[in-house]
């Protein structure tokens, strides 16, 4: 670990002056990603600034009838929130279904968002990896690890987002909200969070310098059901190898892109009439696996059939 | 030498007055460990402020360091020396006298010539380990690389008897197999493995003039101080070798480490006490593993089920300069009768870490092999699984024929049908349903081999009464404190709370250590030893000692029990016959040998896995329902931490079968999992119902106490229960393991 210091500002005004004052600066929040990856000095952040405590922790009910969740709301509190269960269950299950109890306890909304890859060359450090060290290559792209992208990947990078929880919120709609270091605020829509990787892997969001979240916003729910499945190499504690969030006529998929994928080829044959094993077949269409992956089709396929028959989006209503 | 006839004798163990033998105990250490305040080596304090040493792996597979750039390094913050091949101090070679369990991770630590990806090739030492990583990401090596044999399935053409190794033939195998009616010949795989314990390996090292003292985790005590001793080119007796706490070992720590190496030299070169741990990422590429292997088991029965032919060949892999054989088919030589039989090993060498043993060494790979081939034919039979290997179960070893020592495989196999509903499996794969999973039963043997090594123990007793055993031996975490404990207590006949235990250090009178899960019975045979002398010093004291109630009795007579020391209704307590006649404390050593005739008996501990798994037809996700083992292990010393042996090793069995495996990057050597997160075991949602039960045994021919070990036989076959289930769920037969969401869901319709 490099050394570093390390300042706890008490509201969003400061952190963001804090932030600011010093380059290399990095937000902190329940460090469950950063630090590990700072102990492989993947990140080398010169300065800290622990938002963990600010007054960021609220879930709100909001004007719309949706529900506004503070970025330091933690994993645990979502999910357990009675509002976010019974009108965003599909929130809920996805949260549960990430990391472990201990993790959850101290990950917080945007800190989830904004975890990085799990990409087994990015971890480790003696092979190249753009996002890394932009222009170095991409040891993925020829090796031997499996979970890696089927939609949106570039010669630059071919890893994965992930997050559950981002997944059950791009189908859910979410909006997130930014404030800038010169005190202005913007929202953007999840989508727009994540971008795909390019030339640029290492740029992984629209955030701009300095930028930090401060919520979440989900919209009221839409109509009709709602799930998220996940699958993975054992019960509990692993990351997806696939997993399918299903909000209404709305579908995400996740651990197939370099983020949250918004399946709108699904969407649109669901909209046209198409039953569940057709519209996965729609999305599913433009993937394109590398190989290694090649199970994922066959895997998301199922999956994704298995949710929208659960949930009765398909079924030509 | 003695005789496995002196064993039969009854003995306190046996007749077990107090009851403490089998009972289930809490652990000796178990609060020290729960509340944390057990000092593993790297927490244990050094007499002074130590340094911090971090390790430098090599980014290469094969070749050697060119050249190497410390200055950047060397000018950085708290830094107090670097070392890389060019300028690490000499270390003395590896020799004759060393323990051959106990080979070196490398030899010399920092060696320029480079056999694996992740090898040492640099150390650094500062102030704090933070200051220690941070310089450690400055020094600029150079690399002569060259190209490296990595893959285990691109090498088998070179696949090659192992040096004084022969196949084991009986009767003629392939005239047989080729004229067998009911034929299988299929191959099986399974995958490198790593150990991942929980704590790494660590030392804190101090010298006191020419003596260095070494705190390290490390399963063999004897074996880490001579190893040490050469390397620093030293007697043995400037080594003190303390292992107090193991956070697991599973064989990982057999061997000595460049950890202990470099904090020993760099303690020695700074004048103060250093610390070294691995990473994470250092225990998967520089320490050892299991190989993978590649299983050819050809079965030749009649239309009745009995085996005419049988073959097991392994072809599994080592380090290039680290011979190293999985013995994965040893075990299938006293499993099943067959007239004639075939089985043996070849090993490829590769240029990637050294293999090594892993819990149940063999067995753990082998069993995966034919205790699967042994469902499939069963079912081209017709036959239950169980009635095959019932109709295949021999009266006598059946390769050497020698009698067996105890064989209870038939009451395990019995008995665990009964109580698990094995009833209730359906033959035909594919058939139950529980909501979207499709369910499935499965069944297999456990075989795994048993031994007793030469030990030694000491025991005294002080004048307030209290007994403290002391042994050379280590407790990795299975319950070798609480159960010396226990043999020392009721041997004694004195409550456990009387009893202490010092292990771990190689001041004291030598065990082997633990592995091959024949720890318990040596270690506890020798401190069984230890207390049958001090019983015996201790009625010649009293029987000699005017003041004593005893004085002038027949030695032979006398009896301990309820802390006193008595013959007929005459008794003292123990502590004022001591306090008394011996007030400085009487200390007996003891000592066990193997017996010359035990090698006229097969000898093993076995069971009887039944597993339940749920396949979930849109995924290829396989869950573990429920599993339940029987097993047959001699004389159960501690009912709860034999429990958790059993179970544990059951547990690696569902790894073995549904999680665990490592896979070598072709182009660069590194293994692709190096971390916790990546290489996964069962998680506690993973293990919602397992649980096990021994049967009543007694081996007489074992050792004095009649125990057996339990470490390992919970794997044996385990694995292969789980896959036996997973076919009987979904109507996949999967032969390489792990059993993968990725495999099943590629093998389901
Ligand atoms: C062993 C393990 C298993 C896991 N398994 C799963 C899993 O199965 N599924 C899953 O989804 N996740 C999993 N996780 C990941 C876990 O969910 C994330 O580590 C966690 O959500 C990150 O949240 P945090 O608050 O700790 O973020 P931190 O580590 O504190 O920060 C992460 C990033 O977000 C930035 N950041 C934090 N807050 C803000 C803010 N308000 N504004 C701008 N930037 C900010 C930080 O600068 C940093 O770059 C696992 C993690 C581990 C260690
Ligand atoms: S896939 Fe992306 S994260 Fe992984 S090695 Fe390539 S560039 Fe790095």
């Amino acid at each position: 670990m490099k050394p570093f210091t390390y300042e706890r500002p008490a509201d969003v005004a400061e952190a963001l002056a804090m932030a600011a004052a010093v380059p290399g600066s990095r937000f902190l929040a329940g460090g469950t990603n950063l630090v590990d990856l700072m102990k492989l000095q993947i990140e080398q952040p010169t300065h800290l600034v622990d938002v963990s405590r600010l007054p960021l922790a609220e879930i709100a009910e909001t004007a719309e009838g949706g529900l506004r969740l503070g970025a330091t709301t933690t994993n645990s509190q979502v999910a357990a929130d009675m509002k976010v269960r019974a009108r965003y269950p599909a929130l809920a299950q996805a949260i549960l279904s990430g990391a472990s109890g201990q993790l959850r306890n101290k990950a917080t909304t945007a800190g989830n968002l904004l975890q990085r890859t799990r990409c087994a060359y990015f971890y480790d450090t003696t092979k190249p990896c753009n996002k890394r060290q932009p222009g170095a290559g991409c040891a993925a792209i020829g090796g031997i690890y499996a979970n890696t992208a089927i939609f949106g990947s570039s010669e630059a990078c071919i890893a994965t987002h992930p997050s559950d929880m981002a997944v059950a919120m791009s189908a859910l709609d979410a909006q997130v909200e930014i404030a800038g270091p010169n005190g202005q605020e913007r929202a953007i829509s999840l989508e727009a969070l994540h971008r795909l990787p390019g030339e640029t892997p290492h740029i992984e969001t629209s955030l701009q310098p300095g930028e930090m979240i401060t919520a979440v916003v989900l919209p009221p729910p839409p109509p009709g059901g709602q799930i998220y499945r996940k699958a993975r190499e054992r019960a509990s504690y692993a990351f997806a190898i696939g997993s399918v969030a299903v909000a209404g006529g709305k579908v995400a998929l996740g651990a197939v892109a370099h983020k949250p994928w918004r399946a709108r080829a699904a969407e649109q044959a669901l909209a046209d009439g198409a039953n569940p094993a057709e519209a996965m077949a729609a999305e599913l269409s433009s993937a394109k696996p590398d190989g290694h992956n090649d199970f994922k089709l066959k895997l998301m396929a199922r999956l994704g059939a298995a949710c929208l028959t659960t949930t009765g989006a398909g079924d030509g209503q | 030498m003695s005789s496995v006839k002196d064993w039969a004798a009854p003995t306190p163990i046996s007749e077990n007055r107090s009851g403490l033998i089998g009972k289930g105990v809490d652990r000796y250490e178990g609060r020290l460990k729960v509340t944390g305040s057990a000092p593993f080596a790297y927490e244990v304090e050094a007499p002074s402020p130590p340094a911090y040493g971090v390790l430098i792996a090599s980014p290469i597979a094969k070749g050697v360091v060119a050249a190497a750039d410390i200055s950047a390094a060397q000018a950085a913050p708290g830094v107090r020396l670097v070392w890389t091949p060019h300028n690490v101090p000499a270390q003395g070679e590896r020799g004759a006298k060393m323990n051959p369990r106990s080979q070196r991770g490398s030899n010399p630590a920092l060696a320029g010539k480079i056999e694996h990806f992740g090898q040492h090739v640099g150390f650094v030492v500062a102030d704090t380990l933070e200051n220690a990583k941070a310089a450690a990401a400055l020094v600029r090596f150079e690399y002569a690389a060259e190209p490296a044999d990595l893959i285990f399935e691109d090498n088998l053409a070179q696949a090659d008897q192992p040096e004084g190794e022969e196949d084991m033939r009986v009767g003629d195998f392939e005239a047989a197999f080729a004229g067998a009616p009911v034929r299988l010949d299929e191959t099986y795989v399974s995958p490198l493995q790593n150990h991942a314990q929980m704590e790494p390996c660590a030392t804190t090292a101090w010298w006191d003039g020419d003596h260095v003292t070494v705190h390290t985790s490390i399963q063999m005590v004897k074996g880490g101080q001579h190893t040490l001793a050469e390397t620093l080119m030293i007697p043995s007796t400037q080594v003190r070798l303390v292992t107090r706490y193991i956070g697991g070992g599973f064989g990982g720590k057999g061997q000595a480490y460049d950890d202990l190496t470099l904090a020993a030299l760099a303690a020695r070169e700074l004048g103060q006490p250093v610390k070294v741990a691995y990473t994470r990422q250092q225990m998967f590429q520089a320490t050892i593993h299991r190989p993978a292997v590649h299983m050819r088991v050809r079965l030749g029965a009649q239309a009745d089920g009995r085996l005419d032919a049988f073959a097991l060949e392994a072809v599994t892999h080592c380090r290039r300069e680290a011979p190293f054989t999985e013995h994965a088919a040893n075990f299938a030589r006293s499993l099943y009768a067959a007239p004639n039989r075939l089985t043996g090993h070849r090993l490829v060498k590769l240029d990637i870490p050294a293999a090594g043993p892993m819990r149940a060494p063999g067995e753990a790979s082998g069993m995966l092999s034919l205790e699967c081939a042994m469902d499939e034919l069963a079912e081209k039979l017709g036959l239950d699984p169980i009635e095959l290997r019932l109709r295949n179960e021999p009266e006598t070893d059946p390769e050497t024929g020698k009698p067996f020592s105890t064989r209870q495989l038939v009451r395990c196999m019995t008995e665990g049908a009964q109580r698990f509903g094995w009833d209730r499996r359906n033959p035909k794969p594919g058939q139950v349903r529980d909501g979207r999973w499709l369910v499935g039963l499965g069944m297999a043997a456990a075989i795994r081999g048993n031994f007793l090594l030469p030990a030694k123990a000491g025991v005294r007793i002080d004048a307030d009464g209290t007994i403290t055993l002391r042994q050379g031996m280590t407790d990795i975490g299975t319950g070798t404190y609480t159960i010396l404990a226990q043999i020392t207590a009721e041997t004694l006949g004195v409550p456990l709370a009387q009893v202490k235990v010092e292990l771990g250090d190689s001041d004291f009178p030598p065990a082997p250590g633990s592995g091959g899960q024949f720890g318990a019975a040596t270690a506890g045979s020798a401190a069984f030893a230890a207390g049958m002398n001090l019983r015996k010093a201790l009625a010649e004291l009293a029987t000699g000692d005017p003041n004593s109630p005893l004085y002038g009795d027949d030695p032979e007579l006398v009896t301990f029990g309820g802390g006193n020391i008595a013959v007929d209704n005459r008794a003292e307590p123990l502590e004022r016959l001591v306090a008394r006649a011996a007030p400085e404390g009487v200390y007996v050593e003891g000592s066990i040998t193997p017996a010359a005739d035990a090698r006229d008996y097969s000898q093993h501990t076995y069971g009887a896995h039944f597993a339940e798994v749920g396949v979930d037809p849109d995924t290829g996700e396989v869950r573990l329902r429920r599993m339940f083992g029987v097993f047959a292990a001699g004389r159960i010393l501690n009912a709860k931490t034999a429990m958790s042996q059993i179970t544990g090793g059951m547990i690696w069995g569902v790894g073995t079968a549904l999680h665990e495996y490592n896979e070598v990057d072709p182009r660069y050597g590194s293994f692709i999992a190096q971390d916790l997160a990546g290489y996964h075991v069962p998680a506690h949602a993973d293990i919602v119902d397992l649980s096990a039960m021994f049967l009543d045994e007694v081996d007489d021919k074992a050792n004095p106490m009649g125990i057996k070990g339990v470490g390992e036989l919970g794997i044996a076959g385990a694995g292969a229960a789980i896959a036996n289930a997973v076919y009987n769920a979904c109507g996949a037969r999967i032969r390489d393991y792990p059993l993968n969401p990725e495999k099943v869901l590629a093998a389901l319709p």
